[in-house]
């Protein structure tokens, strides 16, 4: 997709990727645990907890410069669709797939689009419960995106990433971030195995969710 | 000043190439594969010391600016982990955000400025009072009282203390003109030799612990021999200050003891919270807290004892 782009806006998205990630470490310090896989190239799925708009930025933030490449994260097309700006840096900085979400598309138009991208080699970041979490619940149930998307593409990866504190840096409403230190925790890879859907939605979800605990 | 201050430069950067010798000397006899946890740590405190010596070196070098800028960035980063451990609710987030982006300049643009009659009074009058009246606007009570005292605490050891390092600068001492940042250096000297020799000294006679509930590497050992020879290196660094060699051994010892007394108390929170370090920021020694303990409980005192008698 970037290369639709001429060579002086080339620069500024590759400058507007650094600015986003200096910021994105000044106000969390983000670290990194690789506890279930280690930072080398290969094709994955990565799923995550939602709780803050800044979720993805703070995944691609700690993730390898090789590997940030091809990783791709999955999010909404009407709000990246929105202004300038925010379409700029979906397509152009983030090489978002935008998927829409407003009902409009067939349900399957979202997996397609997610299958489509993994077959052009993409790696992805997804959120499975499928919208911010502003409860005071640690996970919501996962839509069944995931599932579609495995059976689809059975031989995928999905590494499940727990994303520490970053909710309460930037609380639902809330304009001024708060610096906090966060953490982005990877678990072991999850494969379909032939699963139903209940089985392996609630395998993944219980595999993110083991994360979740302290670990120091 | 500027031959003085290179002069100690040089000497701190010999230290540490010796430092990295028996480091490098250690883990070839000892560690060649990584196998010795506390070799391995050793040479990534070290190699954090190379780190920290040469930015506070520039800072020294480029004058009032340069350490003000460096220590409201210290404070910065200590505030962002001192927080992190916090019951900091919802209701909070102006409290806090404003304590980061505007008190934090604010403070240090003080101090810049020298205005002792607002930057002595700011934090501890007008945020205390401030604070917790943004916070009750936001109308959440549950752990009110809680939460009011971790921000001003915070605020107090976080940006206050640290601010005096700096603050040493401004003092107008006779005869010591323009050498302000050699206080400085003489403070940080002190206090940080104190921990690391409390560290050498535990670590080869420590028996007796001091607190095991709250810290189990501090001994008697280590903390006498410490403090002990963190007073000796400041009377013979008497040369930086204003002080005789006697009153730069008082003033070593005082900040020797209060560093100590800081870590101390630094470790209790660490212990209430459950975390073994405050951050992992700084390779080998964890957060920018856990290397600031001592400094920010000695400096308001050498500010204070330096002010009253000597300016």
């Amino acid at each position: 997709m970037t290369t639709e782009l001429s060579l002086p806006m080339r620069i500024v998205a590759r400058l507007a990727a650094h600015g986003i990630e200096f910021f994105a470490r000044l106000i969390t310090a983000v670290r990194a645990e690789w506890i279930g896989v280690e930072p080398i190239p290969g094709q994955r799925v990565y799923y995550a907890n939602h709780a803050s708009n800044g979720d993805f930025v703070l995944i691609w933030a700690v993730l390898p410069r090789r590997l940030r490449k091809s990783v791709r994260p999955v999010a909404g097309a009407d709000y990246w669709m929105g202004s300038g700006l925010k379409r700029f840096v979906g397509r152009h900085v983030f090489n978002a797939v935008l998927i829409d979400r407003t009902g409009g598309a067939p349900r399957e138009a979202a997996v397609e689009q997610m299958a489509e991208a993994l077959d052009q080699g993409a790696s992805l970041i997804i959120f499975p419960e499928g919208t911010r979490n502003l409860t005071e619940e640690k996970l919501l149930p996962f839509k069944t995106g995931l599932y579609h998307l495995a059976h689809a593409r059975p031989e995928t990866a999905f590494v499940p990433v727990w994303i520490e504190n970053l909710n309460r840096v930037m609380p639902k409403g809330e304009i001024v971030p708060v610096p906090l230190l966060c953490k982005v925790t990877f678990g072991s890879p999850q494969h379909l195995d032939g699963d139903d859907k209940e089985t392996f939605l609630g395998r993944t979800r219980n595999a993110l969710l083991e994360l979740s605990a302290p670990l120091s | 000043m500027i031959p003085d201050l290179i002069y100690l430069l040089a000497s701190i950067i010999g230290l540490l190439i010796v430092a990295s010798v028996i480091g490098a000397i250690l883990e070839r006899t000892y560690s060649p594969d990584g196998e010795n946890a506390v070799i391995e740590n050793l040479n990534a405190r070290i190699r954090a010391w190379w780190a920290m010596v040469v930015l506070i070196g520039i800072a020294f070098l480029a004058g009032r600016a340069g350490v003000v800028i460096l220590f409201a960035l210290c404070s910065f980063a200590a505030l962002r982990e001192f927080v992190t451990l916090t019951n900091a609710h919802r209701a909070d987030h102006w409290t806090l955000a404003a304590s980061f982006f505007v008190v934090i300049p604010l403070q240090y643009w003080l101090i810049w400025a020298g205005e002792y009659g607002i930057y002595s009074i700011f934090i501890p009058v007008y945020c205390f009072l401030l604070g917790p009246i943004v916070s009750a606007l936001r109308g959440e009570t549950r752990n009110f009282l809680v939460r009011v005292a971790e921000v001003q605490w915070a605020l107090m050891i976080c940006v206050y203390c640290a601010s005096h390092v700096p603050a040493l600068i401004t003092l107008k001492i006779e005869g010591y003109e323009g050498r302000g940042v050699l206080l400085i250096a003489f403070l940080i000297v002190v206090v940080q030799l104190s921990d690391v020799l409390q560290y050498v000294w535990g670590k080869l006679l420590g028996r007796h612990k001091i607190a095991p509930k709250l810290s189990p590497s501090k001994t008697w050992e280590g903390f006498v021999g410490g403090v002990a020879s963190a007073t000796l290196i400041g009377s013979a660094l008497y040369w930086l200050t204003p002080f005789t060699p006697l009153q730069a051994g008082i003033m070593a010892f005082i900040i020797a003891l209060m560093g100590f007394f800081g870590g101390l108390v630094m470790s209790a929170i660490k212990r209430d919270r459950g975390v073994k370090d405050w951050g992992h920021t700084i390779e080998g020694h964890g957060g920018f807290i856990d290397r600031l303990d001592s400094v920010v409980f000695s400096a308001p005192i050498f500010f204070h004892l330096t002010r009253f008698w000597w300016t």
